[in-house]
């Protein structure tokens, strides 16, 4: 990854009404990577990406693209673009027209337009499609023009605003992999907006997990699903139990704690914790062992539900004392509901976190 | 900022050329004097006055019954037409079809004299009742129209659940359509109650001597002036429709802000 | 299944009789009437001949198409340039105040057009309202001549006829989905070039709907020229009038009207070919 700030935001803030949909929020974008900001809906983050574009004025804080401020620089003359989330395809012009739309707005010579523009086409794989309307387009097609309309502009940073929801499962996953594939090999910035995590966790050099107009946590996808900050990020991203726990001592490289009422495990942290502390831990569903045969260090429970996946089987295992336990397994033996079995955790892979 | 204030000065003038004429009408209604010319005093006397006129007051009774009658016959004709289009086959059902939009396209002037020559040429003598089936002839395309647009492909779903529950036709048209057609038959008929109201052309030509209506019998005195209890009764004719018309507003965007909750 | 047979009566014989008597019937009359002439006391000689036809081309006749045509053509003209910027003023309000404003164009709907065309006369006139404010705001020495001319006449068209213009711009410019203008901005157009480029062709139906329901009535309406134009000036709707009513020359009247009716339907034809849809005139 260069370390060369494309996109720099300064303490910025917007207020809607006045209430502060974003406030003091700063964030360093690199050039080349492929960052994504990731959050339930209204978080803020698209107010972000709008401040990026310029479709909406920050009411306070800077905004520097390539160095250079643009806090306020007109939409009109960032060298910025933006997917929308419904692609906003004018809906009068061809294909070949709608690419060729920023173009013309600039007054690029005829000539050049018609190399950059089937270039583009090219790119997205549309040869073929230059004259039809967007209305006899498929989503995935009408992806693609809205991908090519930004990029043929040649832009520092690329913006995606839920760009692939509109589509459905298969064709998202497809779109996921070649939007990848393209931001590679064109080297552009990408800034893509999603609630969806996978797509988020599949795509991205960087995640940005924003919740009420914060960063909550910025890293690579490995390490937000391996070593959630806190709980909100261990919870919204993938499946996790998030257990209780009390800190009984300090050992070693980690914590000995105490949680589903008796069970004592050591986990290993590089954070401090107090001795006596009431802190979680999270685990994740395919980090514990499950077996119907008892071993060293490991818990009866009950399955109270079992749902095969194809390459797993999800299952609820009640612990007494009434905590439920999400369970994914890869083994292939035949778990039924209410059979005793007994769970064991992995102690590098618990992560305890404060409340 | 001073682009705000341009821009809602020009709204506010095109609301002033639009009220104008109205304000002024209202203004002189409370004038003393006997014209439209100089104010007087202000005066109420204009409005006890409109009793004594019975020509005004019979020209704007006309205009009641006109409206009336024909806004309810077309509503009745262009709902169930509209349902009848889109339910059945039956000959001639496509040109129809594009037959009902003339009445709403061709120039007022053509459907007034075209709807005199065939009364001539029937011999039907003119008279309010002529006016009334002519505003039904020009009406019933807009109730149609209106009411059309409520029923869309959704609705055939509805009605073949209906039948498949064991509904008649007429039940399905009671239970099902009707509450689906119900706000398009509401601004049909709304709308043609105003054209019928506003309608100067057709009754123009369609009225037999004795059957003034209010436009009618303000054209014929225009010459030797309008008198001030025309005014009047205009004014107490905008008060009632603006207090209806501000209702219905209030309860629509009520509905519209529960709507967004 | 006889009652389905009764219950489908119901449903299509109204529309059948309605549309071959009131639209179709009047209207093949009036064609064939226009291929007769007139005795000179009003009587009908059924004659076949296309006279009328070619009278319309008499230099007289072409001269009120062709003022008439003006007064319509300006009409339609000023009200475009009125309704645009109104509706896109207004383009981003919420649903509430729009709802509010196109309510409050309707009003003035609901008191007869000749009243309200009435109310011009107590404005315009030598001592009218304008007038007396004009000389009184030292504006002017001596009353202008703001009626019995086409100027009134076209105050009266425009003020008449602006709602028909007003609504359909209002709710295709309000219909514009607000991505495809930040889409443009994004991609660098400026606001003369998103109004080019995006908001016309967006619009495009809107106006021509309102343009048709502007045009085709300001040819038509004599009651305006009658009252604001002093009877100086004929427009095509007087001159149908004047046929039917006092030269009792129907032929004539009726060759005039099938002519009004053929531009009308190739007005509409572009109107269907800009994308305009059918169920869309004339509403409100």
């Amino acid at each position: 990854m260069k370390d060369n700030v494309i996109v720099k935001l300064e303490n910025v803030s917007k207020k809607f009404d006045d209430k502060y949909v974003i406030k003091n929020f700063s964030l360093d974008i690199y050039e080349g990577e492929f960052i994504t900001l990731l959050g339930s809906s209204g978080c803020g983050k698209t107010t972000v990406l709008r401040m990026i574009s310029g479709l909406e004025n920050v009411t306070s804080g800077k905004v520097y693209i390539d160095s250079k401020d643009v806090t306020n620089v007109d939409a009109t003359k960032r060298e910025v673009n933006t997917i929308f989330q419904n692609f906003a395809l004018f809906p009068k012009m061809t294909v070949k027209e709608n690419v060729a739309f920023g173009l013309r707005m600039k007054k690029v010579e005829e000539k050049e337009i018609e190399k950059k523009v089937s270039f583009a086409i090219d790119l997205v794989k549309l040869k073929g499609y230059e004259n039809r309307y967007p209305h006899d387009l498929s989503g995935g097609q009408q992806q693609r023009v809205a991908i090519a309309r930004g990029i043929v502009m040649n832009p520092k940073v690329l913006l995606l605003d839920e760009s692939l929801c509109s589509l459905d499962l298969k064709l998202r996953k497809s779109m996921q992999i070649e939007l990848k594939k393209l931001q590679k090999k064109l080297g552009i910035t990408f800034i893509y907006v999603t609630h969806a995590q996978d797509e988020a966790l599949s795509m991205s050099d960087r995640i940005a997990i924003i919740n009420k107009g914060d960063i909550v946590q910025l890293d690579t996808p490995e390490n937000i699903y391996n070593h959630p900050k806190n709980v909100f990020v261990a919870d919204f991203i993938g499946e996790a139990n998030i257990i209780p726990a009390k800190v009984i001592k300090k050992i070693d490289g980690g914590i000995n704690v105490k949680m589903l009422e008796n069970f004592l495990i050591d986990i290993k942290t590089e954070e401090e914790f107090e001795k006596g502390e009431d802190i979680k831990v999270v685990v994740r569903p395919e980090d514990i062992a499950v077996s119907k045969n008892e071993l060293v260090g490991s818990i009866k429970g009950v399955i109270i539900d079992s749902t095969y996946s194809g390459n797993s089987t999800n299952l609820i295992i009640d612990i007494p004392g009434d905590f439920d336990i999400k369970v994914s397994t890869t083994d292939e033996s035949k778990f039924r509901e209410n059979e005793n079995v007994y769970i064991k955790f992995d102690s590098n892979k618990i992560v305890p976190l404060r409340k | 900022m001073k682009g705000k204030y341009s821009k809602l000065l020009f709204i506010i003038l095109v609301f002033i050329f639009l009220y104008l004429p109205i304000g002024v009408l209202i203004a002189y209604s409370f004038n003393s004097g006997s014209t439209n010319l100089i104010f007087e005093d202000f005066s109420f006397k204009w409005y006890l006055n409109i009793i004594k006129n019975t020509d005004l007051v019979n020209a704007f009774l006309n205009t009641l019954l006109v409206a009336v009658t024909s806004t309810v016959i077309s509503t009745v004709i262009g709902t169930i037409s509209a349902y009848g289009l889109y339910k059945f086959d039956f000959p001639f059902k496509k040109l129809i079809n594009s037959l009902i939009y003339i009445p709403i396209v061709i120039p007022e002037i053509v459907l007034g004299i075209s709807l005199l020559s065939v009364y001539t040429l029937m011999k039907l003598e003119l008279s309010i009742y002529s006016i009334i089936v002519s505003h039904i002839a020009f009406s019933i395309p807009y109730v149609i129209v209106s009411v059309k647009t409520t029923l869309t492909s959704q609705t055939i779903t509805y009605e073949e659940a209906a039948k498949d529950l064991g509904a008649s036709n007429y039940s399905i048209f009671k239970k099902i359509i009707m509450p689906i057609i119900t706000p398009g038959i509401v601004s049909g008929a709304t709308l043609v109650f105003t054209l019928s109201l506003d309608d100067v052309v057709i009754s123009y030509f369609t009225a037999g001597p004795g059957s003034n209506t209010l436009p009618l019998y303000i054209y014929s005195i225009m010459k030797s002036g309008i008198t001030p209890d025309v005014n009047a009764l205009t004014s107490i004719l905008l008060l009632v429709t603006f207090v209806i018309l501000i209702t219905l507003t209030i309860v629509q965007s009520r509905k519209i802000r529960k709507e967004a909750l | 299944m006889k009652n389905n047979k009764i219950f489908k009566t119901i449903f299509t014989l109204p529309i059948l009789v309605y549309t071959f008597i009131l639209i179709v019937l009047p209207l093949l009359y009036i064609l064939f009437l226009s291929f007769c002439t007139s005795d000179s006391y009003g009587g009908i000689i059924y004659e076949f001949t296309f006279s009328n036809y070619i009278k319309i081309f008499d230099l007289t006749y072409l001269k009120i198409l062709f003022k008439s045509a003006l007064i319509g053509v300006i009409t339609t003209i000023i009200c475009i340039l009125i309704s645009y910027p109104f509706a896109l003023i207004l383009r981003r309000k919420s649903a509430h105040i729009q709802n509010l404003v196109t309510k409050l164009i309707m009003i003035p709907f609901l008191t007869n057009s000749l009243i309200r065309t009435y109310g011009w006369i107590i404005l315009l006139r030598k001592n009218g309202i304008i007038n007396n404010g004009l000389i009184m705001g030292g504006l002017t020495s001596s009353p202008l001549n703001l009626m019995y001319n086409r100027f009134g006449i076209v105050v009266g068209m425009v003020y008449t006829l602006l709602p028909f213009m007003l609504l359909p711009i209002c709710s295709s410019v309000f219909e514009i989905n607000n991505d495809l203008i930040e889409a443009a901005k994004d991609l660098g157009a400026k606001p003369l070039q998103i109004f080019r480029k995006i908001i016309i062709p967006e619009t495009i139906s809107g106006v021509f709907n309102g343009s048709l329901m502007v045009f085709i009535p300001a040819i038509g309406y004599f009651f305006i020229t009658d009252i604001l134009g002093g009877g100086k000036i004929m427009i095509i709707g007087n001159l149908i009038k004047n046929q039917f009513l006092t030269a009792r020359n129907w032929p004539f009247g009726s060759a005039i009207s099938i002519f009004l009716i053929i531009i009308t339907f190739l007005l509409v034809k572009l109107y269907k070919r800009l994308g305009g849809k059918m169920d869309d005139l004339g509403g409100f």
